[in-house]
């Protein structure tokens, strides 16, 4: 080995050892199994409960918030808070959902929870009419604003079909863990709206997804390196139709579901052949699943999977 | 007290003074008289007949103002010699004028002169065009202080000019009133000042008043000296009731103590500060000047840019949409003296500052523009602050009902037939679904937008999401007269009950 192979070895080992091991690569090494049957669990499905119990039946089924959530760890958990909605007419994620996912973070040893969404309606009438902000600081987590451009830093999307780059908001970027917790509604533009909609309360500039093609850039924006450990679909209430909003309580049907799952195409195909039996949805209409199954971000086939179906 | 209240009212972007501090807006004059409020009108009078002009010390934050910048001209550190005011024969001509005139143009549908120099507006358009940036800035440092420490009290605010023009009038406004109230002290309020004029009419009349005991005072003056209205003649022992302000600095000031403020009893009325014939022509000149450059110049703006748009006529909106409540553009322009205070508190920012859309008369009359945001459906703030009534205030209900515009949709140009992909953003953010996403015929897994307009609000969702440039293919058409919308079908409340899980 001559002088400059040692020191490029050296330097090499040396980048090596300052990596440090992200919640990412912690979700990769781990598998979910059942707790009793050794088989891992893909995902889970509860029905019949209240929105906190069925989250807490399916966390145990997953082997307990421990598994995704570490010691020390800086915690994100993503609601959808588009609307100046009460809780009643479901336009957003159900506030007693969002406080029971938060004391499990806080019971697995999160340092620290944050909670926000980049809404459509103004931010403080959201945050405070949608009950959430009140549920989740009850909770200990912090509440902090997404309505300003400079929350939001700029990252590159490699593998991205249409949208290349865009700005995602700090909390998620500077945190080791975030966990996505949409609400299943109808959607007027993207049919339907479940956790791959949901990025879009991350990033900072929507118009470009309506402008460049809406189904193309929900997929490009999953790609985003950081995954969220979990995906909690909020279906306890859903809008059925007039969606997102809705604009009475007659779009609103108490379904009293709930899918938890790691695979974000999955959990929303379940999701939505679910949302079917309200009204009829075809999967491809919901175009931004088949396009994530071919950006490799889950997949569409359900039924190999090892769901675990729950009636509490 | 009050001037600090109203002040901080105009600045409180957080909503941190309750909302019923509006009250604080309706006691002053203008907007009182604009609005029929009968009793706050009897209040002032009632007011004035006993004290003078209590309400240009107190309640006006314009006057106040005006007695804060003499304060500070008079510290030690800004003239070297002590400052002193010195009598000046009362500008009765020129007051009386610039009032009529005020009167007349109201009445032949320009307000704005009113509004221009109402002191309560004016001094709201100080504040909300020139302060409360500053204030907001401050927040923001603030915020990216404690928000580096990981608090979240503070949130950042984006900070934006209202309006060029009204911007512009705004500074005007301040230096010019403040450099007369650094120099003469409460010329604008003796001279221009509508409000002043009136008042002072009444305060001839007035049961307690500065009155001078002839058999005391020396006519040493010294009282003219520290009277910031010029209002003493001390050589005759007479005090011009009409300018008088009550601001009483004038009665410590007399050594032989000749000066009181008492109701008339025993003393003869002191004759009137005689008319002056000779009007400051300067002055007056000075006015017309700047009236002819304040309407020219803009005219001549909005003609080059109307011409500019004719190409596109299709895609823009014709009639400004006035803020819900105002009933009519006719009668926003009959009762609005471009305060800005609902456009301060507006919690959506989607009210600004008009320019010549309302036409001439209009200027600075607060419009929706949704560029930046939309009306919040469930919001009633504007019309529940205004002071005048020009927005009139409106139930949650009734704001559910009101027509401000109509939605208008351009299919040619919207991005589900130019590029072929879905959108939707128009219906997501249409909180009565006027705008609601159907198949899109032909093309599978599509939906284009269809449009209700009968059952539209007007808020501008739409109008502000659609992605569509340099035109949006889809706005909102104001109604010059507000309408009520027609009530939409609900949904049938269907009791679905599902079983399985469907996969």
């Amino acid at each position: 080995m001559d002088r400059r192979n040692f020191l490029r070895a050296i330097a090499i080992t040396g980048a090596a050892a300052t990596i440090k091991t992200s919640a990412g690569m912690d979700v990769l090494a781990q598998t979910l199994e059942n707790t009793q049957t050794g088989k891992p669990v893909d995902m889970v499905a509860v029905m019949g409960g209240e929105p906190d119990a069925m989250f807490k039946r399916a966390i145990s089924e997953l082997g307990g918030m421990g598994k995704f959530i570490k010691k020390g760890y800086k915690v994100v958990v993503k609601p959808n808070i588009g609307w100046d909605k009460a809780p009643e007419l479901a336009g957003n994620t159900n506030p007693k959902l969002v406080s029971e996912i938060v004391r499990q973070c806080f019971a697995a040893g999160a340092k620290e929870v944050t909670v926000f969404d980049h809404t459509c309606d103004d931010w403080l009438k959201c945050y405070k009419n949608s009950g959430i902000e009140a549920a989740a600081k009850a909770a200990g987590a912090k509440v902090v604003p997404a309505h300003e451009e400079s929350y939001y830093k700029s990252v590159s999307l490699p593998n991205g079909v249409t949208l290349k780059n865009t700005k995602i908001h700090q909390a998620i970027l500077d945190c080791d863990a975030w966990i996505n917790v949409p609400v299943l509604k109808h959607h007027g533009g993207a049919n339907l709206t479940i956790s791959m909609k949901n990025y879009m309360g991350i990033v900072w500039d929507r118009r470009i997804f309506h402008a460049s093609g809406l189904q193309q850039c929900i997929a490009d924006v999953c790609t985003y390196s950081k995954k969220p450990v979990l995906n909690v679909v909020d279906a306890y209430r859903i809008v059925k139709t007039n969606g997102p909003q809705g604009r009475s309580a007659s779009d609103v049907v108490t379904t009293k579901g709930l899918f938890v799952s790691q695979d974000i195409v999955a959990v929303d195909t379940a999701a939505t052949k679910f949302f079917g039996q309200v009204r009829e949805i075809p999967l491809d209409h919901v175009g931004h699943l088949a396009n994530g199954q071919k950006l490799k971000l889950g997949t569409m086939d359900i039924e190999k999977l090892n769901i675990k179906r729950i009636k509490i | 007290m009050i001037f600090t209240l109203i002040t901080f009212y105009f600045l409180d972007f957080a909503a941190l003074l309750p909302e019923s501090f509006h009250g604080l807006a309706q006691i002053q004059l203008v907007p009182a008289i604009l609005g029929g409020s009968l009793l706050i009108l009897l209040f002032l009078a009632i007011l004035t007949l006993l004290f003078g002009r209590i309400y240009c010390s107190s309640i006006c934050p314009m006057g106040i103002y005006q007695d804060i910048v003499s304060w500070i001209s008079k510290r030690r550190l800004f003239s070297k010699k002590k400052k002193r005011y010195n009598y000046s024969k009362a500008k009765n001509i020129l007051r009386w004028t610039v009032l009529a005139a005020t009167i007349i143009a109201f009445f032949a549908g320009f307000p704005i002169l009113l509004g221009l120099i109402d002191p309560y507006s004016a001094w709201g358009r100080i504040i909300s065009n020139a302060f409360r940036p500053v204030y907001m800035g401050g927040n923001n440092v603030l915020e990216s202080i404690f928000t580096s420490f990981g608090n979240y009290t503070f949130y950042k605010v984006e900070i934006v000019m209202l309006s060029l023009f009204s911007f512009v009038v705004a500074l005007i406004t301040f230096f010019t009133i403040g450099f007369f109230a650094w120099r003469y002290g409460r010329t604008y309020c003796n001279t221009i000042c509508p409000v002043g004029t009136v008042l002072g009419f009444l305060s001839k009349f007035s049961l307690f008043k500065i009155r001078i005991d002839e058999s005391l005072c020396n006519s040493c003056g010294s009282c003219a000296t520290k009277c910031k209205a010029s209002c003493i003649d001390s050589k005759n022992h007479t005090v011009d009731y009409t300018r008088c302000v009550d601001c009483f600095n004038c009665l410590s000031s007399c050594s032989k103590n000749a000066l009181a403020f008492s109701p008339s009893f025993k003393k003869k009325r002191a004759t009137r500060a005689e008319a002056d014939n000779k009007t400051d022509k300067n002055k007056r000149q000075f006015l017309f000047a700047g009236l002819t450059t304040a309407i020219a110049v803009p005219a001549g703006y909005a003609q080059n840019k109307a011409a500019e748009l004719t190409g596109n006529h299709k895609y823009i909106r014709k009639n400004a949409i006035c803020p819900p409540g105002a009933v009519s553009a006719e009668h926003l322009l009959e009762h609005c003296t471009a305060c800005h205070l609902c456009i301060s508190r507006c919690p959506s920012k989607v009210i600004k500052p008009a320019f010549m859309e309302y036409g001439l008369g209009g200027m600075m009359q607060p419009m929706m523009n949704y560029d930046k945001g939309f009306c919040n459906y469930n919001c009633t703030v504007c019309s529940d602050v205004c002071p005048s009534h020009a927005l009139k205030s409106l139930t949650i209900e009734e704001k559910h009902m009101t027509q401000i515009g109509r939605v208008t949709f351009h299919e040619d140009i919207c991005v589900v037939h130019t590029e072929g992909t879905n959108c939707g953003a128009c219906a997501e953010h249409c909180p009565t679904q006027a705008v609601t996403m159907i198949p899109y015929e032909g093309h599978e897994g599509l939906t284009i937008p269809f449009i209700t307009p009968d059952i539209c609000v007007g808020c501008g969702g739409c109008e502000y999401i659609c992605p569509v440039r340099p035109y949006r293919a889809i706005y909102v058409e104001g109604n010059k007269e507000h309408k009520q919308r027609k009530a939409f079908k609900e949904e049938k409340k269907e009791d679905v009950v599902i079983d399985g899980f469907g996969f």
